[in-house]
């Protein structure tokens, strides 16, 4: 009896809780425990001068992705997918994707950002990272016209004999970003 | 009441709006990318929480020096197999880079909840959304840190250790609340899908995931265009571009033919030919060695026992040597594998009294730098393959690589394995 009792007083606790939180307590405990982990983490790097600067980076990291450069790539594409509608925006896509990629990686080498730190550590210099970058970036684009060209070639052979003329792509294209 | 009218004055252009039309995100395909970040991202913690270990932190030679709980329990980093280090590294560092294109088609996937409206129907919500700048802005901060770090990029003008080491725990304690409280929808959103159904589904057959179309948390678009792209080609770009990356990474690390082709990495490089064609870490000009400090003049000191001994090249030259192939691997993930000669570190100690040391301190000839130094551990000492090299591949040390003498140890860290070395310490007590 007083354990049925208990139960429900339980029940009807959890519940009022949920009403005020929205959620289970756990839920709380465990986001105060991770916040109490990276709160002491941040904490950490208080000793060290520079400190804000690397807060700055911290939060420019979620604006530089969020605000700025998921709205321009979304658009580059929403762009791109008007210009060539359809699926045969994939072939414009891989490649542009390819080269944003790369850049973003290797940047520093391309642009020639660091130029002293790298001597003293290598010995060498920045200098072949923009031709090597710029003939990967040519190769990436020429395979994918390449693999277009086949591709339309063999369904070109495919359908002469018998189909008429294809459609034209529908006019609304799909952006993959956006 | 509050969070009604929170919803009421919803901003334009927020909330779940015509401008989202990707007809592929939805919940099946968020988790197809959370589930392979949860399998991967933790053994780039703990290979990067590892390699702080692999410093040497009991003789406060890790980066940064105090960090409170914030670390692995200390233990005596094995020299066991020589390649550990370079494994260790070489994970943290290229499974970080061929990680970057997941995160990123990740962070896409989910990104209309970010301009989500009401950004919260509850207190519990607000949290968990504050909770998502530390997996975010940490996620973004360590790759950004990384990145840069690994091309000498110091852009960022702070101590790259002190905060990808700290940065990385409040990711971790972002990201560890983020899975407690995603991991149903996870698995929820994998079941609502077959991946196998999914890989044989052609652009032709590909339509949105089901969502109810008043589902204001829901991923998928309410007025989704047509598919330009299947879901499996999707994964595929995402699957390819890890691949991609990886392939212009590993070189890096793997070396051999591999190397040549990790042609935008300052790590893919040849240094001409030759036996000393292998990549430098510092040279010998940054590092400020002269004639005077290598030249004639030039003595090993070895210190420690009940009286110091020291050998000039010569003397060192006569006594008994070892030939070992043993990898160079450096915290920036990239490592060369060599055939290094010269006298066993044990031999040394021998040599200065202290046959059974408990550690040892390396010094350099290089007057100032913070890696002029380094703590080695008993085992790193007396292991039977660590030298200190006085020739590379038949040939006598290159200045750049140490000339007259570098210590090189199984599975430690480049850093320390010291360059132009001039003293070493022998100590009977750690």
């Amino acid at each position: 009896m007083t354990l049925r009792h208990g139960t429900v007083t339980r029940r009807a606790t959890v519940t009022r809780w949920r009403a005020f939180y929205g959620d289970h307590p756990l839920h709380l405990v465990a986001l105060l425990c991770c916040g109490a982990l990276a709160g002491y983490a941040a904490l950490g790097v208080l000793v060290n001068p520079v400190w804000p600067r690397m807060l700055l980076w911290f939060a420019a990291a979620i604006v530089a992705h969020d605000v700025v450069a998921f709205p321009l790539y979304a658009a580059a594409d929403r762009a791109l997918c008007l210009l060539r509608p359809g699926p045969g925006v994939n072939y414009l896509r891989v490649p542009l994707l390819g080269t944003g990629l790369t850049f973003l990686l290797f940047f520093p080498g391309i642009i020639r950002q660091g130029a002293v730190s790298y001597l003293v550590a290598t010995g060498l210099t920045q200098q072949p990272y923009l031709a090597r970058w710029l003939l990967l970036c040519a190769s990436m684009f020429a395979t994918s016209l390449l693999v277009y060209a086949v591709r339309t070639g063999i369904r070109r052979a495919g359908r002469r004999p018998t189909t008429p003329p294809a459609r034209p792509c529908p006019r609304e294209c799909s952006a993959a970003a956006g | 009441m509050l969070w009604r009218t929170v919803e009421r004055l919803r901003p334009p252009g927020l909330g779940r709006t015509r401008l989202w039309r990707s007809p592929l995100r939805g919940p099946w395909l968020t988790s197809i990318f959370g589930a392979v970040l949860l399998a991967t991202l933790p053994i780039v913690i703990v290979t990067g929480l590892l390699d702080y270990i692999a410093y040497g932190p009991q003789f406060g030679q890790a980066f940064p020096a105090h960090v409170g709980w914030l670390r692995l329990p200390f233990f005596d980093w094995p020299t066991r197999p020589s390649w550990l280090f370079q494994l260790t590294q070489g994970l943290h560092v290229g499974l970080g880079l061929v990680l970057i294109p997941l995160v990123l088609a990740k962070l896409w996937s989910v990104v209309p909840r970010l301009f989500a409206w009401p950004p919260a129907r509850s207190l519990a919500q607000v949290l968990e959304r504050l909770s998502l700048l530390a997996v975010v802005g940490g996620i973004l901060f360590e790759l950004a840190t990384g990145v840069l770090n690994i091309q000498y990029d110091y852009v960022f003008g702070f101590d790259f250790y002190t905060a990808h080491y700290f940065g990385a725990w409040v990711f971790i304690g972002g990201i560890t609340v983020h899975v407690v409280v995603k991991f149903p929808h996870l698995v929820a959103g994998l079941r609502s899908r077959s991946l196998r159904a999914e890989l044989r589904t052609p652009l032709a057959d590909t339509h949105p995931e089901p969502s109810h179309p008043d589902d204001p948390d829901s991923l998928v678009a309410v007025h989704p265009a047509p598919p330009s792209m299947s879901r499996r080609g999707l994964l595929g770009l995402v699957g390819g571009g890890a691949l991609f990356v990886g392939l212009l990474t590993a070189g890096q690390t793997v070396g051999g033919p591999l190397r040549s082709i990790a042609i935008l990495l300052p790590r893919g490089r040849s240094y001409g030919g030759g036996p000393s064609d292998f990549q430098v870490n510092r040279t010998s000009a940054a590092a400020a060695i002269t004639d005077a400090l290598v030249g004639p003049a030039w003595r090993l000191n070895l210190t420690g026992g009940t009286a110091p001994v020291s050998l000039d090249a010569a003397a060192l030259a006569a006594l008994p040597t070892h030939t070992a192939e043993l990898p160079l691997a450096c915290v920036e993930g990239w490592s060369v594998t060599q055939r290094w000669t010269g006298v066993r570190l044990r031999d040394l100690a021998a040599l200065a009294g202290v046959p059974a040391p408990a550690s040892a301190r390396v010094r350099s000839v290089e007057p100032a730098g913070a890696f002029n130094a380094a703590a080695l551990t008993g085992a790193q000492v007396l292991h039977p393959d660590a030298l200190l090299a006085t020739h590379v591949n038949g040939a006598p040390l290159s200045r750049d690589h140490g000339f007259p003498a570098r210590v090189i140890i199984p599975a430690v860290p480049g850093v320390h394995c010291t360059k132009w070395v001039g003293a070493i310490e022998f100590r009977s007590a750690a």
